[in-house]
């Protein structure tokens, strides 16, 4: 519950960041640079002047709609080869799991900033790189799901009523697979918000001055000697996230689905 | 057992080899490695020269070939900046990522297993919350933060530990634990629950019934059974260090793979960058065919099935 607690605080101010910032989180004041936290700036000001509090704030909304956003896609297309290769099988299932086990030999984090580098960088990009090097993972999830559940009896009385393969997926073996596809969606929900910001701490990804949790972890990385607040709270913000999105997946995964309980 | 193994080192070659042509299509078609290296400003006789020079103004498939062709020799081109064969430049990057992969191997077996291992068996007490807790934040917390603020507090603030570089011992502490945290969180988690598993069978049931003294039922029974779950993760991750180090080796300039490769795709280094991801992906092939091989070895089950 504490995971849900802290999800739900984070799309807030992701949604209402304009009315929560004290500040316009890309106004630079030169009068008050890097200027330690005080009541005025409860997280201080960066070398520009902005104020640290309104940019993490504004930062959830990058974090959490790449979460959302490449969560999705990559799970609409890992969940679609999943299904080609586990339900129809044939050579094109087994040419889709080559591909992904492949994929799979890449650290994860690798592929996506190479891919991300190769494309250039940019708010879409991230996103395109982050589904691309991360759909892999579902179609394993999948297939393995539907190998066990193809000779199920139910499935087998639909394939025997006539009902075509199409029909087959869609009404009886993907409402199956839906509950630990939803799970696995929830903890690759923080995978993607840190890799996110690991790629923009990188100097790829979103770029400043947009105000994004890596980037802003990334400056601060200049000033780490005499301006620790720049990097800290930036970064204990992601760690919170990434905290309460895991928690809140445990949590469904215990109670939607306990076979998968580690 | 050998047919095994000899499947299993079949598969890791074809990995291999599609490992390769994946570089391949990630780097040549999905931009033209000339344009992205040279300046914006560059004339386009400058281009065609040196897209002659190295080869890219041949139909796809002539280059795919010399591709691999170049690959099985072990030259995979030059590096675009420093003229010279990207091979050896990257293998002389190797040592250093693997002095500090094995540190971080080192921590998280000494560290993650027996906390996994003392939660499991005090499932529910207050050391088991403890364990919970610290994996949680294990896995929460994004490598490249822990880095700086391990910088800030030991380096900066405490002034005990160096902050960056290469050296003794000292030099390795800080960016070992980096890059440790998170995959020991990993494997505390994945020992606690195949711990929690293994006790939970008959035979445990019937070696406590025949008066087998705990530390005995955890070290005879449930260990041997738990191991392989712990020895999958173990290997994963293993590879998953490599992605890792990019981060950790930039955030403490450590001069490994990791640090080299991330220059080099700032630096639009190319061939540098195929041959950097070519080399992560054959040790995270290796690794995993290894941990197949341990398979057999723990579980004969695995040899016959």
């Amino acid at each position: 519950m504490l995971g849900a607690a802290i999800v739900a605080a984070a799309v807030l101010c992701a949604t209402f960041a304009p009315v929560l910032a004290p500040y316009n989180p890309t106004l630079a004041e030169f009068a008050a640079t890097l200027r330690p936290p005080t009541s005025a700036h409860p997280f201080g000001t960066d070398q520009l002047g902005r104020d640290v509090l309104s940019r993490v704030i504004f930062g959830a909304r990058i974090s959490l709609l790449v979460g959302a956003v490449t969560v999705f896609v990559a799970g609409v297309i890992g969940c679609g080869f999943g299904l080609l290769a586990g339900y129809l099988g044939g050579w094109l299932g087994a040419a889709v799991m080559r591909l992904a086990d492949v994929q799979l030999s890449f650290p994860f984090i690798l592929l996506a900033l190479t891919i991300n580098a190769v494309l250039g960088a940019g708010f879409r990009n991230i996103m395109l790189s982050l589904a691309v090097a991360g759909w892999p993972l579902y179609v394993r999830v999948v297939r393995g799901e539907i190998l066990a559940l193809r000779h199920r009896d139910y499935v087998q009385a639909a394939v025997a009523t006539g009902a075509g393969s199409g029909r087959v997926m869609r009404r009886h073996v993907l409402p199956n697979v839906a509950t630990p596809i939803i799970v696995v969606s929830t903890l690759q929900v923080s995978q993607f918000i840190i890799a996110e910001a690991t790629i923009s701490f990188l100097g790829f990804g979103i770029q400043p001055p947009t105000a994004a949790w890596g980037t802003m972890v990334s400056d601060g990385r200049n000033y780490i000697f005499f301006a620790w607040w720049l990097s800290a709270f930036p970064g204990a913000a992601l760690a919170l996230t990434a905290l309460g999105v895991n928690l809140l997946g445990d949590w469904l995964r215990d109670t939607l689905d306990p076979r998968l309980r580690t | 057992m050998t047919r095994y193994v000899a499947g299993r080192a079949g598969q890791a070659m074809a990995a291999v080899f599609l490992a390769l042509t994946i570089v391949f299509v990630l780097v040549r078609i999905t931009g033209d490695p000339v344009i992205l290296f040279l300046p914006q400003d560059v004339q386009p006789k400058d281009i065609a020269y040196f897209r002659h020079l190295l080869g890219f103004d041949r139909p796809l498939w002539q280059q795919y070939l010399s591709f691999l062709g170049g690959a099985v020799r072990g030259d995979f081109g030059q590096s675009l900046r420093y003229r010279a064969p990207a091979l050896p430049l990257v293998l002389h990057r190797v040592p250093a990522t693997f002095q500090l992969a094995v540190t971080s191997l080192g921590i998280v077996a000494c560290l993650a297993v027996p906390i996994g291992i003392a939660s499991a068996a005090r499932r529910g007490t207050l050391v088991d919350h403890l364990g919970i807790m610290l994996t949680s934040l294990g896995q929460a917390i994004p490598g490249f933060w822990l880095g700086l603020m391990l910088i800030w507090v030991f380096g900066v603030w405490l002034r005990w530990l160096p902050v960056s570089g290469y050296g003794d011992w000292t030099h390795f502490v800080l960016p070992s634990l980096t890059l440790a945290a998170f995959y020991a969180a990993q494997v505390a988690r994945i020992t606690r629950s195949s711990v929690l598993d293994a006790l939970g069978q008959d035979y445990v049931r019937t070696a406590r019934a025949k008066g087998l003294h705990e530390p005995g039922v955890l070290g005879r029974h449930v260990l041997k059974n738990a191991a392989i779950p712990i020895v999958t993760v173990f290997g994963l991750n293993a590879g998953q260090l490599l992605g890792g180090a990019v981060v950790t080796e930039t955030i403490f300039a450590w001069p490994g793979l990791g640090q080299y490769i991330l220059n080099a795709l700032l630096g639009r280094d190319f061939p540098v960058v195929m041959v950097g991801v070519f080399l992560t992906s054959v040790i995270y092939v290796g690794l995993n065919f290894l941990v197949d091989v341990s398979y057999a070895w723990l579980n004969p089950q695995v040899r016959f099935g």
